[in-house]
């Protein structure tokens, strides 16, 4: 029941995109078409729960026994960006189609602020490990689901006509905005 | 290239906001009100400064290769003095910025000038590209920020001078997104103009 709490807050009352505004370089950089945003989706899936199993542990073990916290900013960001150069190496080989899609951002999911805003969240909550793995995975179904959505207006948006100064991320940054509201709807489900 | 144009492009031409699309966690996130906007850009504009001059002196000596983890490295390392210096003197402002002031290690500003512009400059271009974009930063945050505060709850700066409540939603997240959009759009607006006379 706890774990379902935690999924349900995650993925619908407090998501991550719409309204603890974390992701959005990739949110609006790849939104563009459905199949990319399904790429980018599962990258940040991987990497999100790895990043967050990993940091946990650095943590729980480094960090605090040799009273280090402060170097928390630093270590994080390390972390993540040798599993997202390990990510990256590894779709190179498996699916080169996919690769080729999710291109230049790829490399930018190193500083998509939601891998490193879910590790550090995470330890401010006070999560335990297993309750960190359940938070971190929630998060990126949230974010896949709101980028998924987001697409697929998008792709509606390019046969819509539009006045010309709106045209482009303003029109798409006010859907969000939209959306945002629709997600509000949730507030209070969860305690 | 001209000093004062290197400096004054990040207000309109290329304002990392408004233009270039880059650091929109932290713009969406925080601008509730204007000083919270403007703490955001000064604190991002401190640590785009400092990086941009580092690795501009050790840019020779960095192999290739690990460039960007060693500018990370420089960048965090800024952002956990602005953190631990905003927790001493300001901690009002480092509770209401909350998880972006790590965050700004992540800001796609910093890096984004740091591999494109600090890489290839000597140190003085370097030095007013930071302080240009990151005055341009702040100052759409600023904007960002005051136009929420306005329309949300009728203040600017904490002063209030128009009595009752305002339109809570631009207080609260759907608002961010939809003010940026219409702000981007009056911006190209202006740009347009611009270009044309």
């Amino acid at each position: 029941m706890e774990y379902i709490s935690i999924i349900i807050s995650a993925v619908f009352v407090n998501n991550i995109v719409f309204t603890q505004f974390l992701g959005l370089c990739p949110f609006l950089g790849v939104s563009n078409r459905l199949s990319t945003a399904i790429g980018m989706s599962g990258a940040v899936l991987f990497v999100m729960t790895l990043a967050t199993i990993v940091t946990y542990l650095i943590q729980t073990y480094i960090l605090v026994p040799l009273e280090i916290g402060f170097l928390q900013t630093v270590s994080y960001i390390l972390v993540i960006a040798a599993l997202v150069q390990m990510v990256e190496i590894i779709m190179k080989k498996v699916s080169p189609q996919l690769y080729q899609a999710l291109g230049v951002y790829l490399p930018l999911i190193t500083t998509n602020c939601a891998i490193l805003g879910v590790a550090i969240l995470v330890i401010q909550k006070d999560l335990n490990l297993v309750q960190s793995v359940v938070f971190a995975i929630a998060n990126a179904l949230g974010f896949a689901l709101a980028l998924i959505i987001f697409s697929g207006l998008r792709e509606h948006l390019d046969i819509i006509d539009v006045p010309e100064g709106m045209r482009g991320v303003p029109i798409a940054l006010v859907m969000a905005g939209l959306l945002s509201l629709i997600f509000m709807g949730f507030a209070g489900i969860v305690s | 290239m001209n000093q004062w144009k290197n400096f004054t492009k990040g207000f309109l031409r290329e304002n990392p906001v408004f233009i270039l699309l880059l650091g929109l966690c932290p713009t969406l996130g925080v601008t509730t009100t204007a000083i919270n906007g403007l703490g955001m850009g000064l604190a991002t504009t401190f640590v785009l400064v400092m990086s941009n001059i580092v690795i501009s002196l050790i840019k020779g000596v960095i192999p290739d290769k690990v460039r960007i983890p060693s500018f990370i490295v420089v960048i965090a390392s800024f952002v956990t003095v602005v953190d631990l210096v905003m927790a001493g003197y300001a901690p009002a402002l480092h509770a209401q910025l909350g998880l972006f002031i790590p965050l700004i290690v992540v800001n796609c500003i910093v890096l984004g000038r740091a591999e494109g512009f600090a890489s290839k400059n000597n140190l003085i271009t370097s030095l007013i590209d930071g302080l240009g974009m990151g005055f341009g930063f702040a100052f759409a945050l600023t904007i960002l920020g005051g136009a929420r505060e306005l329309l949300g709850s009728g203040a600017l700066f904490g002063y209030k001078f128009i009595q009752g409540d305002g339109m809570l939603v631009f207080v609260l997240a759907p608002g961010a997104f939809i003010v940026l959009g219409y702000l981007i759009a009056i911006v190209r607006k202006i740009n347009n103009k611009r270009a044309q006379t």
